[in-house]
């Protein structure tokens, strides 16, 4: 068990909401789907809010965020509102990507949002480049890439890192070491398991950060973060978490062992943080009706026209 | 009866089992099952050398199946989908289909790749384009598409046969079908006729021939006999099997969950332009996927894909010319 502590309550205040929001408004998500309102693929973030709570604290509204298809948490916490994930989710045109892109595609502009991606290691070149044109145009942003540890054995990451560190451009690289790549874990498929020693070597700052402890990333993402923003180059975080689910909706789980799993659950992020008196309740209060007007939302959300379909393929200007 | 998915572990199961030289390799083959369950309990069977899960690593691990077929081995290396099989393309455009050519006839890849394809499960763009159409474009490898429980268990000891690369693509929407597997072998040369018909022949494949089979139903209850072509050899082409098919209907409807242009479709189009000018009594009509990158809400989805009604429309209007 993380030790708790009183420092800084407006922090610790704003780290467990965000925390508090991605765990609730996943459970809804569970109860949606199997009531089929929402569809395909679906990766949920449960055991691991910790990390975008910790990580988007560190950002200011100018930052970037690159991320994956297990994106609901990175999205919540960078703001992007619950209603408009919600209607995403529901397949709506009021949804952050009109209903194209569903649970793994979330994408929003005006919180710098650059994108769900569902190809593993995907977003990692994306963020290469958003961090470069920062650099060009000498503009003092952040570039935090989301990827997972499983991302780390293709190719992609290994160019992206040399690349990043060759330029000393700004990305907080911010791995998501969950342990597991589908039913695949860490040890099984990947020679070096010291992940930051592997970020290391491109000559890239690196360590890991339990994951499980919203402060303890709120601190290493502020402090890469700062560095990052005074042109020290590309940062690394090794960010330990655990899924408290399985890899998707599909996935029934046969290759983790469920002592493991409980294991885990025993370091439940949301324990970590204990605000005074009723704070927690007033929170989860404000937070199911925020989910409910969510629900709502993308309850009454408008389907896009089928005359629509060809829109977007090519700029409209 | 058994299903798809069956069918096809049975032929991985049988090609284990009848050459050492077999191994089953890709991303969650053996602990997880197979992401599409395909693999399910093969690992306990066979253990972890012959059913060998790799990282996320799609360039090595095709990469290192050709070098292993070079070698003197037969990989079947699984893809999850063709989505993630464009991080592999290189190995397989330019070593697998390339290598023998370039060294003179010398070495040549003995190597199965089977990879999912398609939509229609609400998985939106990035899980759901058709590409097989793009690798029947490349000269140097066959290209299968098992669009019946038959050819799911029979095609694959024909491929590892090969002496050369077979990509075996698997339509997602296709693994829960059931169907007799049968006894007999089947090759991977020919198209087949899966219902004879006089009228109009409608040309598809994989995850579009139970779309074509079901608008030839409806077409025949409005007096239209539509002759189902199954292509499942989407390169090379059985030319031969499509052009005789025309030559008796004179009208041919080509139903392809590719996009149109430059599409497995137009090429079919060109070639019957080609070939049977003067048998056709219609211009070629084509179904085929929206330009658009597939969407997830399902609405815009079903509008996006090849549909039934679609094909029928086709039909109708080719018969009418
Ligand atoms: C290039 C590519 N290969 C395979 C997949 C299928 N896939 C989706 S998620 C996943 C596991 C990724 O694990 P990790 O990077 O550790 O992230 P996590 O899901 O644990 O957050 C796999 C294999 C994919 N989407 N893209």
């Amino acid at each position: 068990m993380a030790r708790k502590s009183r420092t800084q309550p407006s922090r610790d205040r704003e780290l467990l909401r965000q925390m508090l929001r991605i765990r609730r408004f996943e459970e809804r998500c569970v109860e949606l789907y199997s009531g089929e309102k929402i569809r395909g693929f679906m990766h949920l973030y449960i055991g691991e809010e910790a990390v975008a709570a910790g990580v988007c604290h560190a950002l200011t509204p100018e930052d970037t965020v690159v991320s994956t298809y297990r994106e609901h948490g990175h999205a919540l916490a960078r703001g992007v509102p619950a209603k408009t994930i919600m209607a995403e989710m529901y397949g709506r045109v009021s949804g952050t990507s009109r209903g194209r892109g569903g649970s793994m595609h979330i994408f929003d502009a005006a919180r710098r949002f650059y994108g769900g991606n569902a190809i593993v290691g995907g977003g990692l070149p994306l963020a290469v480049g958003l961090a470069l044109a920062d650099k060009l145009l000498e503009r003092p942003r952040v570039t935090a890439c989301f990827f997972g540890e499983g991302a780390m054995a293709e190719g992609e990451f290994h160019e992206c890192l040399n690349l990043a560190s060759l330029w000393r451009l700004p990305v907080l690289f911010a791995c998501e070491n969950n342990q597991y790549a589908m039913g695949t874990a860490l040890a099984r498929s990947q020679a070096e398991t010291d992940l930051a020693l592997r970020a290391a070597a491109y000559d890239v700052a690196a360590w890991p950060v339990d994951g499980m402890d919203a402060r303890a990333v709120a601190d290493a993402a502020g402090k890469a973060c700062e560095a990052v923003r005074a042109g020290a180059g590309p940062h690394f975080l090794e960010l330990r978490t655990y899924r408290f689910r399985a890899h998707s909706m599909y996935d029934p789980d046969r290759y983790r062992d469920k002592a493991e799993i409980e294991q885990w659950k025993h370091r439940d992020p949301l324990d970590v943080i204990e605000l005074p008196g009723p704070e927690t309740a007033e929170l989860e209060k404000e937070i199911a009706q925020e989910l409910d007007e969510a629900i709502d939302f993308a309850e009454r959300a408008p389907l896009e026209p089928v005359e629509e379909l060809t829109r977007f393929v090519y700029s409209e200007v | 009866m058994t299903t798809y998915r069956e069918a096809m572990r049975e032929a991985i199961s049988e090609a284990l089992l009848a050459d050492e030289r077999v191994f089953l390799m890709g991303e969650d083959v053996g602990m997880y099952g197979g992401c599409f369950a395909v693999s399910l309990g093969l690992l306990e069977k066979f253990g972890p050398e012959r059913v060998r899960d790799t990282p996320l690593s799609e360039s090595a691990f095709v990469g290192a199946g050709i070098g292993a077929a070079m070698g003197g081995m037969r990989p079947i290396v699984e893809i999850m989908t063709v989505n993630f099989s464009l991080l592999a393309l290189d190995q397989i455009l330019n070593n697998a289909a390339t290598i023998l050519h370039m060294s003179g006839g010398q070495f040549n890849v003995p190597l199965v790749i089977r990879m999912t394809t398609g939509a229609g499960r609400q998985l939106a763009a990035q899980h759901s384009h058709s590409l097989e159409g793009w690798y029947a474009h490349i000269p140097g490898l066959r290209i299968l598409a098992p669009a019946t429980v038959a050819d799911a268990r029979w095609m694959l000891a024909p491929a590892l046969a090969d002496p050369d690369p077979v990509l075996i693509f698997e339509h997602g929407s296709l693994y829960n079908v059931p169907g007799e597997p049968g006894t007999e072998k089947v090759d991977i040369v020919s198209a087949a006729v899966r219902r004879p018909g006089r009228d109009v022949t409608l040309l598809a494949y994989g995850g579009t021939l139970h779309k074509a089979l079901s608008a030839a139903e409806e077409l025949a209850g409005g007096g239209i006999e539509a002759e189902v072509v199954d292509l499942r050899v989407l390169r090379p082409l059985d030319e031969a099997s499509i052009v005789a098919s025309v030559a008796k209907t004179h009208r041919a409807v080509i139903v392809d969950e590719g996009w149109r242009s430059g599409s497995l479709s137009a090429e079919i189009a060109a070639r019957l332009a080609d070939r049977a000018f003067y048998e056709l009594d219609a211009p070629v009509e084509r179904v085929c996927t929206a330009e658009v990158p597939i969407p997830y809400a399902r609405h815009m989805e079903e509008a996006a894909l090849p549909q039934v009604p679609a094909v029928v429309e086709a039909a109708r209007r080719a018969v009418s010319s």
